[in-house]
């Protein structure tokens, strides 16, 4: 393996807008709001950025292609702007690109912003109908929800689990990060939910009920990154560093090769223990602070748990059902609340993530604030279970 | 001895019930009581009369190579395609392109026994050529017709092999006799008052047609054993098998109770009804009207004992879901302006240069199989999905639609746009190796589990109405 980034990288300033149906945004004042916070935690002058990757996923119903509406929209100075796509993980994307400037020497101040501005397609749910002209031929008509309505079915049937069992236990899922999410301001859905409401809540694709699906919101999120030796000359303290930055993209086996099945995301178990090697973490389960992952559905957070190698294969529905990833359990998961109260503006989630990994190293993070977190992991996922981009970031306290 | 050689059919699932389709309109025509007995076939959403003909040509071919077919005549007076040949899909769904000669045949309801006579005339030296007609009649709302009226096809295979019915021979005349029309600019037929077509169409026309055919054939009327005559009047087929000296234990039942009149396709589908139990030395006579009449006559032979087992009306028959509700059969039909959602609307448009490339892949469901590791994979690629492998533009063409496979995962999604909700859809094994996810058609929540086996079938996946009506076929999963 490679030497790696570890401590090579730290967060100079982190910024990330209120997520939600901002009918009163559109995708540049969404950027500008996550770009103001972040400019003004990093404490640098704008003229100073030397270099920007601009995330986002679905671009065709907001700002379209190119770094050009990123530049034009903050008037950077002209810097080299590369605009990311990888799909759930291109604001970890856009992280990785900074960070990897910054850590080769070829800026010492690089910005990282992702945006998703969903809400003007006039309908629920994620935008449908792309792909190329060979998919639009012969791909299942799917949605989101469908694709990963299956994780659970394939996952029942490798475990034995009863539908009764990953019910309840998906249904734990979602409820803790709405427990978490009702103390973020930040987030669209601020609002507790009850166990009952829950199970009962109309089937969207089954066995996926409506409160198993994350969001569809508008928001931004953004970080400034430079070397942990210039934050220092900057007067910084606490100062988070980048720990791993790892990526894994299917290859196709799992969907086109018959020693897949369905129960896991292979990509996440490769990425996951790239990323603890590049850490230098020996046992996550004992290691890691908190995790927030991509639970754009609720089993697929159960499910990530596993292939992060922190539950059992087979065993997370008993960790879930433990309350082990409860904010007063072994190690909280989503403690801001989630894709499932933050919605999912694909481009910007990656970023959100690690802002409030970022705010709870530091201490920052007001009602929701942990004891003491020294290593935070955040996990994108990008795709449906059979075909997908995995993403993993571990960042922690610099010392 | 030029003959039939093998036979399929073809019959959707779903059966309307006539009497839920007279309940919603009586209180317009009460007048259809009468009809509103039994059940007509009703195809899917996404069937058309060239799924069901490339169903019924897989069921005829099930004892027969689909690469020895040298002709194609696909009859039917709702082509989906005015002008593309829709023998053509149909012969790239069978795999077949090469030494093929494909020709659509239609414009009258006896356009499926004009190509059956085609189809013998062109297989008389030898090239077996496959004769199906399939129809998909739209009709009015609180019609006759649409009670009447079922969706179905039939497969015949000509040649000079192994005939299991022979034809003895054929007439035909030809008249322009205007019973009914369907003119450019409806999708309805317009028919004449029902007495005048018996009393001076079919009683003037048929009966001296029956009588030169049997002369042709030196037979006489009491040699035939099974009289095939589709009409609308049930009490015509006797009349006019007793005006040519067919007795009435002869005349076939034209299969209105539970299937309905398949236009085009009815008289191929009747044959191949009497064909499933007919013995050897039976005289079938086949007779279809419209705008003339066609005349075939066969003689079963001992061979027909030896033909594989295949589903044939009598099996797909058997396979049914009755459907009451009347406002879906309407939706189905787009006869409903039914709320579809800004889902629908997404673009689907075809890059016909990707459908030319791909071709075997979509319309074939033709996969790859390694030569170096064996692995069988969908779609072929030039990099071998096995992990252990990835070898190079190592992969063979396999072909995959008549594999069996099973459910590895499914969900029912109701966020996705489907004319039938929930969306069925699942990962798809094939034991031979080879997976994908695959849309699910002709499904209820009770069939589709995890390990359920299914069978490919060839339908419609998407209707492109922004530029006429372009059908996307591709293949789909249903519970075997």
């Amino acid at each position: 393996m490679a030497r790696g980034i570890k401590d090579k990288v730290a967060i100079l300033g982190m910024g990330c807008s209120k997520f939600g149906e901002r009918w009163d945004a559109g995708a540049e004042e969404l950027m500008l709001e996550a770009y103001k916070e972040c400019l003004k935690d990093a404490g640098i002058d704008q003229n100073q950025l030397q270099a920007a990757w601009f995330s986002t996923a679905i671009d065709e119903v907001h700002v379209g292609k190119s770094g050009i509406p990123l530049s034009t929209t903050l008037r950077l100075p002209n810097i080299p702007v590369t605009h990311v796509e990888n799909m759930c993980a291109s604001g970890t994307e856009a992280f990785r690109g900074a960070c990897y400037a910054v850590a080769s020497g070829a800026a010492d101040f690089a910005l990282a912003l992702g945006v998703e501005k969903l809400k003007d397609t006039g309908y629920g749910g994620l935008p449908g109908g792309r792909g190329g002209p060979l998919q639009a031929l012969w791909n299942a008509s799917g949605t989101a929800p469908g694709n990963f309505a299956q994780l659970a079915t394939a996952y029942m049937t490798a475990h034995g689990v009863s539908g009764e069992d990953l019910k309840k236990a998906i249904g734990h899922v979602s409820w803790k990060s709405h427990q978490n999410g009702a103390k973020n301001p930040k987030a669209h859905l601020q609002k507790a939910v009850e166990m009952d409401t829950i199970l009962n809540a109309p089937m969207i694709a089954s066995p996926l009920g409506l409160f198993d699906c994350c969001g569809v919101s508008d928001g931004a999120a953004a970080a400034i990154v430079t070397t942990p030796e210039i934050a220092k000359a900057l007067g910084k303290h606490d100062i988070v560093s980048v720990k791993a930055l790892q990526l894994s993209v299917s290859n196709g086996s799992e969907s086109g090769h018959n020693s897949w099945d369905g129960s896991y995301f292979h990509t996440t178990r490769i990425a996951s223990k790239k990323a603890y090697e590049e850490a230098g973490i020996k046992n996550p389960r004992d290691e890691v602070s908190m995790f927030e992952v991509h639970d754009c559905f609720s089993v697929t957070e159960l499910v990530t748990m596993e292939d992060l190698h922190i539950s059992e294969t087979g065993k997370g529905w008993r960790d879930v059902l433990d309350g082990f990833y409860d904010a007063d359990g072994k190690i909280p998961c989503q403690i801001d609340g989630g894709l499932k109260c933050f919605g999912h503006p694909i481009g910007a989630s990656g970023l959100r993530m690690l802002y409030e990994m970022y705010l709870q190293i530091q201490g920052k993070a007001g009602p929701r604030q942990l004891k003491n977190p020294r290593i935070g992991m955040t996990h994108n996922l990008g795709g449906a279970p059979r075909e997908n981009i995995s993403s993993v970031a571990i960042v922690g306290r610099y010392e | 001895m030029v003959g039939i050689v093998a036979f399929g059919a073809y019959v959707p699932r779903l059966r309307l019930n006539r009497q839920a389709a007279y309940d919603a309109n009586k209180w317009f025509a009460p007048g259809l009581r009468g009809l509103a007995k039994g059940e007509r076939s009703m195809a899917n959403w996404d069937e058309d009369s060239i799924t069901m003909a490339v169903e019924a040509s897989r069921d005829c071919l099930t004892s027969h190579k689909a690469e020895d077919v040298r002709n194609i005549y696909f009859a039917s007076t709702t082509h989906p395609f005015k002008d593309r040949q829709n023998a053509g899909v149909i012969g790239t769904a069978l795999n077949v392109e090469q030494n093929l000669s494909a020709t659509d045949i239609g414009g009258s309801l006896k356009a499926g026994t004009s190509a059956l006579i085609a189809g013998l005339n062109a297989s008389k030296d030898g090239a077996p050529s496959l004769v199906t007609a399939a129809d998909k009649r739209m009709a009015r709302v609180a019609s006759a017709n649409e009670l009447n009226y079922g969706d179905g096809a039939a497969a015949l295979l000509c040649g000079t092999e192994n005939v299991i019915a022979k034809l003895v021979g054929h007439h035909s005349v030809s008249m322009d006799f205007v019973d009914h029309f369907r003119g450019e600019e409806s999708e309805f037929d317009y028919g004449w008052e029902e007495r005048w077509i018996r009393d001076e169409g079919y009683s003037k026309i048929v009966p001296p047609a029956i009588k030169a055919a049997l002369a042709a054939c030196k037979l006489k009327g009491s040699d035939i054993t099974h009289f095939i005559m589709p009409s609308l009047m049930p009490a015509v087929p006797k009349l006019m098998a007793k005006m040519a000296g067919i007795g009435e234990g002869a005349v076939r039942d034209l299969l209105g109770a539970s299937l309905g009149d398949t236009g085009a396709a009815h008289a191929l589908v009747m044959l191949v009804d009497a064909l499933e139990s007919a013995k050897a030395g039976d005289k079938i006579m086949v007779v279809a009207f419209g705008q003339g009449v066609d005349t075939l006559v066969f003689e079963v032979t001992a061979e027909k004992d030896k033909l594989p087992k295949r589903k044939g009306v009598s099996g797909w028959m058997a396979r049914r879901k009755e459907e009451k509700n009347y406002m879906k059969f309407l939706a189905f039909n787009e006869m409903l302006p039914i709320d579809k959602g800004m889902r629908a609307e997404f673009d689907k448009k075809t890059a016909l240069s990707v459908l030319w490339r791909k071709r075997d892949m979509i319309y074939g469901l033709v996969g790859g199989k390694c030569k170096v590791c064996g692995t069988v994979q969908f779609p072929r690629s030039q990099v071998c999905v096995n992990p252990n492998c990835h070898a190079i533009d190592s992969q063979d063409p396999y072909a995959m639609a008549g594999l069996e496979c099973s459910v590895m995962s499914f969900t029912a999604d109701s966020l996705v746009y489907s004319p039938d909700p929930p969306g069925y859809y699942g990962m798809i094994t094939f034991p031979e190796g080879g997976r994908f996810m695959a849309d699910f058609t002709d499904s209820d929540k009770d069939q589709v589990k995890v390990g359920a086996k299914m069978r490919m079938t060839f339908r419609i996946r998407d209707n492109d109405t922004m530029r006429g009506g372009f059908k996307r076929y591709f293949w789909k999963a249903a519970p075997v």
